[in-house]
């Protein structure tokens, strides 16, 4: 059952719901800080137009740079912008920032304790026919395991307009994690975001597992909500758009109801959204869990639905990861 | 800057051999840091701090001063001296270098003690703060300037040629970096170990103005910061050739004593030839 207090985009569950890619919330988030911040600046590398900041490029020509190939450059320019107190966006592709640049990330952003803006694009599979080089699979993992470092992986082009925004306000670093291709729109404008609270998407009337998805895979965990339920089989999906700090609370609430859990991630099983849960309920609440995500091997070139069939990641594969789970209820 | 009179310039150079002191005491007690990089640039940061910055020892966040970005943070022992020396913070706790709970960690840390501006230590990545700071004043039409203080070993870091070739794209004349041009780093000389010149005619190849200077000549560098101020249309790079472990002979140019803390004895006799240097200063 669609949680109605989360005010869902309708179109969702019918034969053609919205799609767009999570990168054009940013794009459009950043031009909205550029015009009610003065203090937002914008450095990309080489990737103006990919990473969706050539808009606020030209209307605030003053405020954006342009690195050239160079993200290590590229992030510590900008710890040394926010230390003087600007509000610096980095944009390039999440294998080279993060994954490049991830020493100066740790020192001069971290330990430093600035708030600089980190925008991880083509993330995931979803970055389809540039193959393994370019899909970014293990940088939540880099991210959250730095102290000072706040992670946001957005489910839709409307969350990702929100927790930009929210960026600015956080103290020290920021990590948004972006997709190239378009996705379906889940949410809307009126749908609350908080960052570090959980959003609880669908409670079935007696669920008997707790799905815990980020990013791309919280359509597929409502896709496969739907199904199960049809089939009388009822189940939560809660939306972790923050991965760190991540919501404790919300997560012992749900494993204390349902007794057993799966995590949905378009990123490795190691370090991702599933280790950042078992963290949480190893030490509160242990139950049984079932990790959907990547096993522990690159990806490849093809069609974004292709890859995610191939690896694991589809609807038919939470739903046999929730038929797995259940039985293990001691 | 005023004028550099005789008296200021003997005053400088009895500030530097302090500052050797200084440096001396504290890697004693620490019992581990880097003692040739911070004694060689002795003079450096005493012209810097008590002739050429814009600063206020006792309100170290005055929002006029000029940035001093310490790239190469292991030398950090010769900062901590000398902000201790211009009044920052007392000069007895100089010798909780490095130990638990000290202001004085082992590499630069950010508002850990007052006058560290920024976070630093791995090599090359100094300078890319410096652009982003200078950047940052420019835009907010400030006149302070942002030194950034670097080693030559840390030219083999390909960050810090990134940041070479920003500034220079940039024309970033708020920008002086000051290379401590002393030939050594851990594992032995940098032209045995990767080779850096020619180290002139690489920044000029990226669009900066160089000045060669002896970087144990206050004069001659105090100069090399007037240029440096005085030139629009370029960051300027201030090779200053110094010689590592400068006023202890024992240390002098050998690179073992690169990334190693004199012990009691050792310390003792530093001490003594530094209080006895040259003629600058009157003897013990």
């Amino acid at each position: 059952m669609i949680n109605e207090t989360q005010k869902l985009d309708i179109k969702l569950f019918s034969q053609n719901p919205d799609m767009a890619p999570t990168r054009d919330g940013f794009g459009d988030a950043l031009v909205e800080l550029g015009k009610e911040n003065v203090r937002v600046v914008a450095l990309t590398a080489d990737l103006k137009e990919s990473t969706r900041v050539e808009a606020f490029s030209k209307q605030f020509p003053e405020r954006f740079f342009e690195v050239g190939v160079a993200e290590q450059n590229l992030v510590t320019i900008a710890a040394g912008l926010a230390v003087m107190g600007k509000i610096p966006f980095i944009t390039s592709y999440a294998t080279f920032s993060p994954g490049r640049n991830w020493e100066q990330i740790r020192t001069t952003v971290c330990y430093n304790n600035v708030n600089v803006n980190i925008a991880g694009h083509h993330a995931g599979l979803m970055t389809g026919p540039d193959g393994a080089t370019h899909q970014a699979l293990e940088d939540i993992a880099l991210m959250r395991t730095l102290p000072n470092m706040t992670v946001f992986v957005p489910c839709d082009k409307e969350e990702a307009r929100k927790a930009t925004k929210a960026m600015t306000h956080i103290v020290g670093g920021g990590y948004i994690r972006l997709s190239r291709d378009a996705s379906p729109v889940i949410t809307t404008d009126e749908t609350p975001f908080v960052p570090g609270k959980a959003n609880v998407l669908w409670e079935s009337k007696r669920p008997k597992v707790t799905i815990f998805a980020c990013g791309t895979m919280v359509s597929r965990a409502l896709f496969a909500a739907e199904e199960l339920e049809k089939e009388g089989f009822g189940s939560v999906v809660i939306n972790i758009h923050t991965i760190k700090p991540i919501d404790s609370k919300t997560i012992i609430t749900y494993a204390k109801k349902t007794k057993c859990v799966v995590t949905a991630e378009e990123h490795q099983i190691a370090g991702g959204l599933g280790s950042a849960v078992a963290e949480v309920l190893a030490q509160n609440f242990p139950v049984p869990q079932e990790f959907v995500g990547i096993k522990d091997v690159f990806g490849e070139s093809g069609k974004p639905n292709e890859l995610f069939e191939k690896h694991g990641l589809g609807v038919k594969d939470i739903k046999e990861a929730v038929k797995e789970v259940v039985v293990r209820i001691k | 800057m005023e004028r550099l009179t005789e008296k200021k310039l003997a005053h400088l150079y009895a500030n530097a051999n302090r500052i050797r002191e200084l440096i001396i005491e504290s890697l004693l007690h620490a019992g581990s840091g880097h003692s040739a990089g911070p004694l060689g640039m002795a003079d450096i940061f005493s012209s810097l701090y008590f002739h050429i910055l814009n600063h206020n020892p006792k309100n170290a966040l005055w929002d006029e001063r000029d940035r001093v970005v310490l790239s190469n943070g292991h030398i950090c022992p010769v900062q901590y001296a000398t902000l201790a020396l211009a009044g920052y913070f007392p000069i007895k706790e100089l010798l909780t270098l490095r130990k638990i709970d000290s202001r004085l960690q082992g590499h630069p840390h950010r508002n850990s003690v007052p006058g560290i501006e920024t976070t630093s230590g791995p090599l090359g990545s100094g300078l890319s703060q410096s652009i982003g700071m200078a950047l940052a004043l420019s835009l907010d039409k400030k006149k302070n300037r942002v030194y950034c203080m670097m080693s030559d070993g840390e030219h083999q870091e390909g960050n810090t040629w990134e940041a070479v070739m920003f500034a220079g794209k940039t024309k970033l004349s708020n920008l002086t970096a000051i290379i401590d041009r002393n030939n050594i780093q851990i594992d032995g000389f940098t032209e045995d170990t990767m080779p850096l010149e020619p180290f002139r005619k690489k920044y000029e190849a990226f669009g900066w103005n160089v000045i060669d200077v002896d970087g144990h000549n206050i004069e001659e560098f105090v100069y090399s910061v007037l240029e440096a101020q005085a030139v629009y249309e370029k960051p300027t790079a201030i090779l200053a050739h110094t010689i590592p472990g400068k006023g202890v002979t024992f240390m002098e140019r050998n690179y073992l004593w690169h990334g190693k803390a004199p012990n009691k004895e050792e310390a003792e006799r530093a001490i003594k030839e530094i209080r006895s240097l040259g003629n600058k200063i009157s003897h013990e």
